[in-house]
């Protein structure tokens, strides 16, 4: 089975190829949309810099500081980068790249003794 | 949204954007296994300097917004190509390009005074770990910075029109796998620490 044949389009080459598709995908947000985003983007790198000044938070520094991270990575990926809007093949590879570095990460981690902190 | 028209591809996809996205996967890995080569060795050096004796937040902050700040242009100069406005692409490209170099810059100077610490590639575990890794990443933002010229001379030329937009998201994809390395760096290197 073809990946056109998998995902219910029809082949490119052949009987039924489909005439060269210029890509198109889901509209992608406008400029005011992505200032508000740059925006929130600035906020949590100054709340990232705030909290780790802030010796009360010592004990949650670490999980507060990697959500914050996760926060803004995935702004970027998912409104910068259009992962919310384009096709889902770009999401799956993407997200593919990263279990594979999420697991390189255990196995290296727990392998060798390393840790975060 | 419409690009150029490409050749017929089984996944009704443009092979160039697909290409980038694999790119960006197996970059995932690149700087994923230098990641964790850091953590793994930074505090196992018998020998100073350390990364609490050199670390300079404020500094790196500032270049976190930088970088952070320039991802915002990048796409802004995507949105101006997009809707035909090629006086707001150049604008966008010539600014991220220009927060690009600021980055760098500020890397090279943290760098020398690390140097000038006595931090070097070969000193110690923490050195080797911290120069590679962000000595690769620091190559990544001057390779894209040079993408960003190219492209800003292209649309100076009016070479960049709507219909090659595509250029323009290939590089901001980039661009922006840059930004959210060094999000991931700026947290798991600068802020959190042995």
């Amino acid at each position: 089975m073809t990946l056109a044949e998998y995902r219910g389009m029809k082949p490119a080459t052949g009987e039924g190829a489909v005439a060269a598709p210029a890509h198109r995908e889901g509209a992608h947000p406008g400029p005011a949309e992505y200032v508000k985003i740059g925006l929130t983007l600035a906020v949590i790198t100054a709340v990232e810099v705030a909290v780790y000044y802030i010796d009360a938070l010592s004990d949650v520094l670490i999980p507060i500081l990697i959500v914050l991270s996760a926060l803004k990575f995935s702004l970027v990926v998912l409104w910068f980068m259009h992962l919310k809007f384009d096709n889902r093949l770009f999401s799956t590879l993407f997200v593919g790249g990263l279990m594979l570095v999420a697991t390189l990460f255990v196995v290296v981690l727990a392998t060798l003794g390393g840790k975060l902190v | 949204m419409q690009h150029a028209p490409a050749l017929a591809t089984n996944t009704g996809l443009d092979n160039r954007k697909l290409l980038m996205w694999l790119f960006l996967a197996s970059e995932c890995l690149f700087f994923g296994s230098l990641i964790g080569a850091y953590l793994l060795y930074r505090d196992r050096s018998v020998a100073g300097p350390y990364p609490e004796d050199l670390f300079d937040i404020p500094f790196t902050s500032v270049s976190a917004f930088i970088l952070l700040m320039s991802s915002v242009t990048m796409v802004l100069a995507l949105a101006a190509i997009q809707r035909g406005d090629q006086h707001g692409l150049r604008v966008w490209l010539f600014t991220t390009a220009f927060l690009g170099i600021l980055f760098v810059s500020g890397q090279a100077f943290e760098f020398t005074e690390f140097n000038r610490e006595g931090l070097s590639l070969s000193t110690n575990l923490f050195g080797t770990t911290f120069f590679v890794l962000t000595g690769f990443h620091g190559a990544h933002v001057t390779v894209g910075v040079l993408i960003l010229m190219s492209l800003f001379v292209m649309a100076l030329r009016g070479r960049l029109t709507r219909a090659e937009s595509l250029h323009v998201e290939l590089a901001g994809l980039y661009w922006h796998f840059v930004d959210i390395v060094w999000i991931v760096i700026f947290t798991l290197v600068y802020l959190i620490q042995p």
